[in-house]
């Protein structure tokens, strides 16, 4: 697996702007809340769009096949991501 | 499958009791917001039993469906995603659901709740659900709002891929669909059990060998869940069962399957492949209408404007909660003194009189008189929960509270504890940490409740110059410094446990944040009913308990001496004074023996013993005593000064407030000082002087050790307060 994102570099669900969609290509699963995330739904192959962010950018808001979902920034950055859009 | 058996009669409480037989138990299961318990509530109507889960808090939920002539126990289940356990309320639920819950039947058939306009997740946990070796039904909920989102589903594709469920589609508002599911539930218990084609051979092979070799009868499913789930303590139970005493080999068949992945995350992508190819079979996409739903969520998405707007919806709750509800509340205190002048003047005297009027009806006058905030706050919680509100507020304040090491979630709690702390402290079962939920626990008493504001206000309006700083009131500052002080002493509280005794990794957070919706009435109704007869049942009775002990303690032992000497004054006056003169003199002859006879009482007797211990803080017997007889609930300690201090036990603020100021010690120094006062509402501010609040945490907790803790914790650091604004001021 692509692990290049655990070093920050890469594209995740935390460098994501506004409107963007992407598709999770990889996850860093070892944290137990990344796992209950996944059980969420966020697997590799979902489709996702940011949507918001509370002030100050922190927790995120994404929209998962019509669905919100909130997770913060430090479990954002496990989730790899591949964009399939340019932000509006 | 179990055609008829006896139905539980296990929480006397406020349980109904029940007809006798049920033909099946079947359980509600759905996720979180999918409009299960509205559902359910269709389904049941009023014919609902409250209760509790053995050991836990979380309410248990068993309404009664009638279709024909059979009958049915429907079990409504807390939300959960999945079949793997996060928090309390998700470990009920799949208690239940494998029937390990104790004093609750096992259910012999699952009505799976799927919000069509979230299948993605719906499906996930469906899937587990048709594995359960169970007859399943799939509800449809929503289908209206899915209608308007654009998406149209194909029941029959559904129902196939689901191993062949009846799928049945509902709008549990407006009642659509219902009958059709009635019928679907009558028939489940003869139903066969669902066969979904496999989507992970290798798990399955092993869950087949381990129940073949097994010497007890165990279901697949459970053992699916043991293998990945992983080896917690109840586990080893059915390692027992399943003839397993060998961890190793346990261990060695996850490594087998999972190789070094964490098994929920293989559980996950494998589970979530099938809901995936299963949507692009079952659903359709049209052009959604833009509705003043996604309009409203649009606009309340942006940072900004979603925080000013929870300020204004904060600013409605406090708004609603402390000033709709004083009328009502003053009207209640009117009616509670008019009854106890009715008993008194009917009776005239006597421990029986003084028992009914100032222990019994004071103490439910005092249950009482909570209640119109109590259900004010709870029908804002609750309208804010059932319209998706909820989840949106921990969300935006998640960043200011990890400051204080805890999340978005604990901010209802602490909210609701600004009415009172009994409510708060319920409403931290959502939070999935315990470490976190501990942490608002103790840090919820520290937040002004209502019962402390009769006395800010007695004191404030004694001892705080009634002046002008700039534009505000001197007074209003005073009291607006004593919120922050509560809400500072709660947060550095939870800041410091979460450093040292509850010390451990940050408060995870992951929330689904639901579309708004409008809040279903019924469902409101039921749910408004459901808590006010908890907080009566929880709260109620101590603060009722309580009431009455207090009066035991201020009323006995009597003095005889006293009750002659008031006789002998009484006559002297009758004699010599008439009209309102007459009456006045009565009066005063009346409060100044109720103020004897509080001397030599239980209370005065106490209140003077303790006394040595308050003087470093400037406290006399009289305030002692008061304090003493807060300590169960803080708000008897208006009560008991006025009447230490001879006005009467319902003289006005006014009244009180000149006495309290020209008390004076035997030297004739004043009692009242800026410092003392400083140091009594800085006591008031910190100490739990509430046993409702100390017997909530202990059912919350399941444990004495943090009642114990948050009552020695929380006097010291009032006494520490109250005694450095003395020592310092004087």
């Amino acid at each position: 697996m692509d692990k290049a994102f655990l070093k920050g570099s890469g594209e995740t669900l935390a460098t994501l702007q506004r409107g963007q969609k992407a598709v999770i290509s990889a996850i860093d699963s070892t944290d137990p809340l990344v796992q209950r995330l996944m059980t969420l739904g966020l697997v590799e192959g979902a489709e996702v769009e940011r949507a918001s962010s509370a002030i100050g950018g922190d927790p995120l808001e994404f929209r998962l096949f019509g669905s919100g979902i909130s997770l913060r920034q430090e479990q954002a950055r496990h989730f790899a991501v591949a964009k399939v859009s340019a932000a509006d | 499958m179990a055609s008829s058996r006896q139905s539980e009669v296990r929480i006397a409480a406020d349980s109904i009791p029940v007809s006798g037989r049920v033909d099946a138990t079947l359980a509600v299961v759905g996720t979180p917001n999918s409009g299960k318990s509205t559902l359910f509530n269709r389904l049941t109507g009023l014919k609902q039993r409250i209760g509790n889960y053995p050991g836990v808090t979380v309410e248990r939920h068993i309404g009664t469906l009638k279709v024909d002539d059979r009958s049915f126990d429907l079990i409504d289940l807390p939300g959960t995603h999945g079949l793997s356990a996060h928090s309390l309320e998700e470990h009920i639920a799949v208690d239940v659901i494998f029937g390990r819950m104790e004093g609750t039947n096992a259910p012999d058939g699952i009505l799976a709740v799927v919000d069509s306009t979230n299948l993605y997740q719906g499906l996930f946990l469906a899937r587990q659900l048709v594995e359960l070796e169970l007859p399943v039904v799939v509800a449809l909920t929503l289908t209206d709002a899915a209608e308007m989102a654009g998406i149209a589903i194909d029941t029959d594709a559904l129902s196939e891929a689901l191993g062949g469920v009846p799928v049945i589609n509902v709008v549990a508002t407006t009642g659509a669909g219902i009958e059709s599911l009635r019928k679907a539930i009558a028939k489940l218990p003869d139903d066969a059990v669902p066969q979904p084609a496999s989507i992970w051979p290798e798990l399955e092979q092993s869950v087949d060998r381990l129940v073949a070799e097994a010497p007890e009868k165990t279901r697949k499913s459970e053992i699916a869940r043991l293998i990945i789930d992983g080896l917690s303590a109840p586990d080893d139970l059915l390692m027992g069962r399943l003839g397993i005493t060998d961890h190793a080999a346990m261990m060695g068949l996850r490594e087998r399957l999972f190789g070094t992945e964490p098994p929920l995350a293989c559980e996950a992508r494998i589970r979530y492949a099938w809901v995936r190819e299963t949507l692009n079979a079952v659903q359709r996409r049209v052009q959604p209408m833009a509705t003043w739903r996604s309009r409203l969520t649009d606009f309340f998405n942006q940072p900004v404007p979603g925080t000013i707007g929870l300020f204004v919806v904060m600013a409605v709750v406090f708004q609603a909660v402390f000033a709709w509800a004083t009328p009502i509340m003053d009207l209640i205190d009117e009616a509670t003194l008019a009854l106890g002048s009715l008993v008194t003047a009917n009776m005239g005297e006597g421990a029986i009189a003084s028992l009914i009027s100032d222990g019994v009806i004071a103490g439910v006058g005092s249950v009482i008189i909570f209640l119109p905030q109590i259900v004010i706050l709870f029908l804002f919680i609750i309208l804010l929960e059932d319209s998706g509100y909820l989840a949106r507020a921990a969300y935006l304040l998640d960043r200011a509270m990890r400051m204080v090491g805890l999340s978005g979630q604990s901010i209802i709690p602490m909210i609701s504890s600004f009415a009172c702390a009994v409510p708060g402290i319920m409403a931290t079962r959502v939070i999935p940490n315990r470490r976190d939920r501990i942490a608002t626990i103790l840090a919820a008493p520290f937040m002004t409740c209502s019962a402390r504001l009769p006395v800010y206000a007695l004191l404030i309006a004694a001892f705080v110059p009634q002046q002008r700083v700039g534009i505000l009131n001197l007074q209003g500052l005073v009291l607006f410094g004593l919120y922050l002080f509560g809400i500072a002493a709660g947060v550095l509280t939870a800041l410091l446990m979460r450093q040292t005794a509850l010390r451990g990794p940050k408060p995870p957070f992951a929330l689904m944040l639901p579309e708004f919706r409008r809040p279903n009435l019924q469902t409101v109704a039921i749910q408004l009913l459901g808590r006010v007869k908890v907080f009566l049942y929880r709260a109620g009775t101590v603060i009722f308990a309580v009431a009455v002990v207090v009066w035991v303690l201020a009323y006995y032992p009597r003095s005889g001496e006293a009750e002659i000497y008031a006789e002998q004054q009484r006559e002297t006056v009758e004699q010599t004074l008439s009209g309102e003169a007459l009456e006045l003199a009565l009066a005063d002859i009346e409060n100044t023996a109720a103020a004897r006879q509080m001397e030599q009482s239980y209370l005065g007797r106490i209140g003077r013993f303790v006394e040595p211990a308050f003087k470093p803080l400037g406290w006399d017997w009289r305030v002692s005593s008061a304090v003493i007889a807060g300590f169960p609930a803080r708000e008897v300690v208006v009560a008991v000064l006025g009447t230490v201090y001879a006005v009467g036990d319902e003289a006005d603020d006014a009244t009180l407030s000149a006495r309290l100021r020209s008390a004076t010690w035997p030297d004739g120094s004043p009692v009242f000082t800026l410092p003392m006062v400083l140091g009594l509402l800085i006591f008031y501010a910190c100490c739990l002087q509430c046993a409702a609040t100390l017997a909530v945490i202990y059912r919350e907790t399941n444990s004495w050790r943090w009642p114990v803790f948050a009552w020695c914790y929380m006097t010291a650091i009032g006494y520490t307060g109250a005694l450095i604004a003395f020592q310092l001021g004087s």
